[in-house]
């Protein structure tokens, strides 16, 4: 007896859980940069451009694996 | 990425009940059957290319000393390209680059914007082959503005390799700053975009698509009142749209600049 059959994807899962790492990255990234502003606010534009690139290459994962969710999307 | 491409297609399912919308929404039919590639997404693109010159051009128009109100919009969102995106971003030679920038920018805000346009609802790059171009286009310029300024060899040396590392580092750091600044950049800006605007188009379908489902073709009271719910509250989702659109507008344009600021910059 199957209690409960669920159906779907699981590149979907695999995604949920992907997004978890660059979701804390992004958060931590733009949390030091409030803090950053509010100790020296006149260091805000070169901090800013900084977060960019970060923020960039941290959400690059997050980008991977929605790709990666269609790639795998029909095992 | 043709399995990719392939996730686009239509899926060929027939269920009873409501058909919750998926990738298959996005697949609209071309406006006339003698010409296949002309959609709806190719009709927004001209028409944005229209209404951007349009604007632009009567703004640089009739200039005056005191502005009128058409002026001051102009001027706020030149000045806001001018300063926030272009010179914050570059750095000292920045005009060079302002025509590109203030072009990307009015061109992914206004087709990012036809999402929530009540006539169009229907995103220009939530179809992949609009960022694909628009990244494609940025990764030519980034690459190009380096090797004018360093050289061929010399930008390759300049982008892959940063000042101040230790000789045994670097059979590690040459592949990783290759891959990271030659491969992904294009790849993750454009599908930061299309994700973007797909997910967001696909978040007010939901709730549009589902609420109307739940209020006409429903017998129980109790799925009525939800539907109209869900109504109501996908007028918050197409709030939360406008601000993400907008965003992602200043994402690609502020990365770009980013990107050909590096790839310019002075060695030091």
């Amino acid at each position: 007896m199957i209690p409960m059959e669920l159906v779907g994807s699981l590149g979907i899962v695999g995604y949920g859980l992907g997004a978890i790492g660059p979701g804390i990255g992004v958060g931590l990234i733009f949390a030091s940069v409030i803090q950053g502003t509010a100790r020296q606010p006149e260091a805000r534009g070169a901090m800013m451009g900084t977060a960019w690139i970060g923020f960039a290459v941290t959400e690059a994962l997050a980008i991977i694996g929605i790709a990666l969710a269609f790639v795998f999307g029909g095992l | 990425m043709s399995g990719f491409l392939s996730g686009l297609v239509p899926l060929e399912t027939e269920t009873e009940g409501f058909q919750a919308p998926g990738v298959q929404s996005f697949d609209v039919p071309p406006l006339f059957e003698s010409v296949p590639w002309f959609d709806k997404y190719m009709l927004q693109g001209m028409l944005s290319v229209i209404l951007i010159l349009a604007f632009w051009l009567i703004m640089a128009r009739k200039s005056a000393l005191v502005p009128s109100k058409g002026q001051y919009l102009g001027e706020t969102a030149y000045f806001f390209v001018r300063n926030t995106i272009a010179r914050d971003m570059i750095g000292h030679d920045f005009l060079k680059y302002l025509p590109l920038l203030i072009a990307l920018f009015s061109f992914v805000l206004i087709n990012n914007l036809f999402g929530v346009f009540p006539l169009s609802l229907l995103p220009t790059p939530s179809h992949v082959g609009w960022p694909y171009g628009l990244a494609i286009l940025v990764w030519v310029i980034y690459n190009a503005v380096g090797m004018a300024k360093h050289g061929f060899f010399g930008y390759l040396k300049h982008t892959t390799l940063p000042s101040g590392v230790p000789a045994f580092m670097w059979p590690l750091i040459i592949p990783l700053e290759f891959v990271s600044n030659i491969i992904v950049r294009p790849i993750t800006l454009s599908l930061r975009l299309f994700a973007n605007m797909f997910a967001g188009h696909l978040l007010v379908l939901v709730f549009v698509l589902g609420g109307e489902y739940l209020l006409l073709h429903s017998e129980s009271i109790i799925n009525k009142t939800a539907g109209v719910v869900a109504l109501i509250f996908s007028m918050a989702i197409f709030g939360l749209e406008i601000f993400v659109q907008s965003l992602q507008a200043f994402i690609f344009t502020v990365l770009t600049a980013q990107y050909i600021s590096s790839a310019a910059a002075e060695e030091h």
